[in-house]
């Protein structure tokens, strides 16, 4: 359940274009076709697959503090946070150009429809952003890293699947002249932002609301029941405070006599 | 103008209108939208992309003639992560609050195909002070784009500039206010950033008919 939250979550509600606005260059650039939109965001999710857990364990084994304590007791200490960005686009880089080799060696036609756009890859910010964002959020295991970055890809794959689309009908509209091109791109993305955040009440406005709230209204309960608790505690231990003085009133003779003995 | 001649004058003077890299040539989109909703975070991302910009540029044509052409990406990666870790690092010591903000988007400047962009077109072919001048223009070109953005947005959606209240006090119904004007918060949702910057689009081309594009 939790991998379907994540899932659905960073297709739709924090989508890569839509929300957070990462890999704009590109989207901009290619999408004026379908095909090469395509290419481009089916290289984007392979990428992004491969980048984002690798990235997590450079993560968790490397960079953050005490990461290093699998080393030997003298490493706890060590705080690599600095070094993020710099490990993180290395191995985007690294991974683009091997992702490169081995697609050419063992898909030859997959590396004709991906070719020219792996390269342009490595400084596509939506690639750096995931990681960055994987980083940013905490994401605890590696399993839900690579669902993140896999669901991630895919929102990016639709968004520039839908404005390449639209770009292509566009072109037979009376769009005013200024706004023609790049203009009215924007302007598109921009609506289709807005329709992108409707999905936003999906899990916040219905999951997490009312999640709150029980737990508000939980704790308010409880609350009230210890309340209820303690002062049925307050009542019993009076009533028990005035049965109990008799009882008492024998004991401590007992109590005396223990002490005198 | 003993220091700047006429060439270097345009260089730093093109990309800011007529040829500025946002609006014209489609770089520098990825991390700029989403932190103009302030337009304090504005100013200081266009300081940070102008240092790294204008330092990455005479970094990168110093090494040009070392540089092996195949693995050029990479090098010119690696400086701009160092660079951006210098501004990230110095964010967070002087304004930390500012570097909370800006969260994974200082980060984000090593991808942006500004920087990537200058280097290959620019910095690998000129001489460093050249190239210094361009990364100047293009940044503050990028910055001037960043900081209009940022100005419409605050201004009209949180009725501020800067965090000063320019246009009275919403709850206390000074200024504007008392004459029913409302602040309009969808100004600062993601949406409307790309929104206004598609208008600013709009009125740089209707001014400058030589820009606009056939489809």
């Amino acid at each position: 359940m939790e991998y379907l939250e994540l899932f659905f979550k960073s297709i739709f509600i924090d989508n890569m274009i839509f929300a957070t606005f990462l890999g704009m260059c590109s989207y901009l650039a290619v999408s004026k076709k379908v095909t090469t939109a395509v290419g481009l965001g089916a290289a984007v999710i392979f990428v992004l697959a491969i980048t984002v857990p690798l990235n997590w364990l450079l993560d968790q084994y490397i960079l953050q503090p005490g990461a290093l304590k699998w080393l030997g007791k003298g490493y706890e200490d060590y705080d690599l946070g600095f070094l993020s960005f710099i490990l993180f686009i290395a191995t985007i880089a690294t991974m683009v150009q091997l992702v490169e080799i081995i697609v050419e060696k063992f898909s030859p036609s997959l590396y004709n429809s991906l070719g020219i756009f792996l390269p342009l890859i490595a400084v596509n910010c939506a690639i750096l952003g995931g990681s960055l964002f994987m980083q940013s959020r905490e994401i605890p295991t590696l399993g839900l890293a690579t669902v993140y970055g896999v669901g991630s890809g895919i929102g990016w794959f639709l968004a520039i699947l839908a404005i390449a689309a639209i770009r292509e009908k566009i072109r037979y509209s009376n769009v005013p002249p200024a706004l023609r091109g790049l203009g009215i791109t924007f302007i598109i993305t921009g609506l289709m932002a807005i329709g992108f955040m409707s999905f936003g009440g999906m899990l916040t406005g219905g999951d997490e609301e009312p999640e709150t709230k029980k737990e508000k209204t939980a704790a308010i309960q409880q609350n009230q029941n210890e309340n209820v608790t303690l002062s049925a505690v307050e009542t019993s231990q009076n009533k028990e405070t005035k049965t109990s003085v008799t009882e008492l009133s024998r004991s401590i003779p007992d109590n005396n006599n223990k002490v005198v003995e | 103008m003993g220091l700047l001649s006429k060439k270097d004058v345009a260089l730093i003077k093109d990309p800011l209108f007529d040829n500025n890299p946002v609006t014209m040539q489609v770089l520098g989109i990825c991390s700029a939208l989403a932190i103009t909703a302030e337009l304090k975070a504005s100013i200081v991302m266009a300081i940070a992309v102008l240092f790294v910009l204008g330092l990455g540029n005479v970094v990168i044509s110093l090494m040009r003639n070392i540089i092996p052409s195949k693995i050029r990406i990479i090098v010119q990666l690696v400086v701009v992560a160092a660079l951006v870790i210098i501004v990230d690092l110095v964010l967070k010591a002087f304004a930390y609050e500012l570097s909370k903000t800006l969260s994974v988007f200082v980060g984000l400047i090593i991808t942006n195909c500004i920087i990537m962009g200058r280097f290959e077109a620019f910095a690998l072919a000129n001489g460093p002070w050249q190239s210094f001048l361009d990364g100047i223009g293009n940044a503050a070109g990028y910055g001037i784009i960043l900081i209009l953005v940022g100005f419409f947005r605050e201004l009209l959606g949180a009725g501020s500039l800067l965090g000063f209240k320019v246009l009275g006090d919403p709850i206390e119904k000074t200024g504007l206010y008392q004459y029913g004007y409302e602040n309009n918060g969808f100004m600062l949702l993601a949406p409307m950033a790309l929104i206004t910057l598609g208008v600013i689009i709009w009125v740089q081309r209707s001014r400058n008919k030589a820009l606009i594009e056939d489809h």
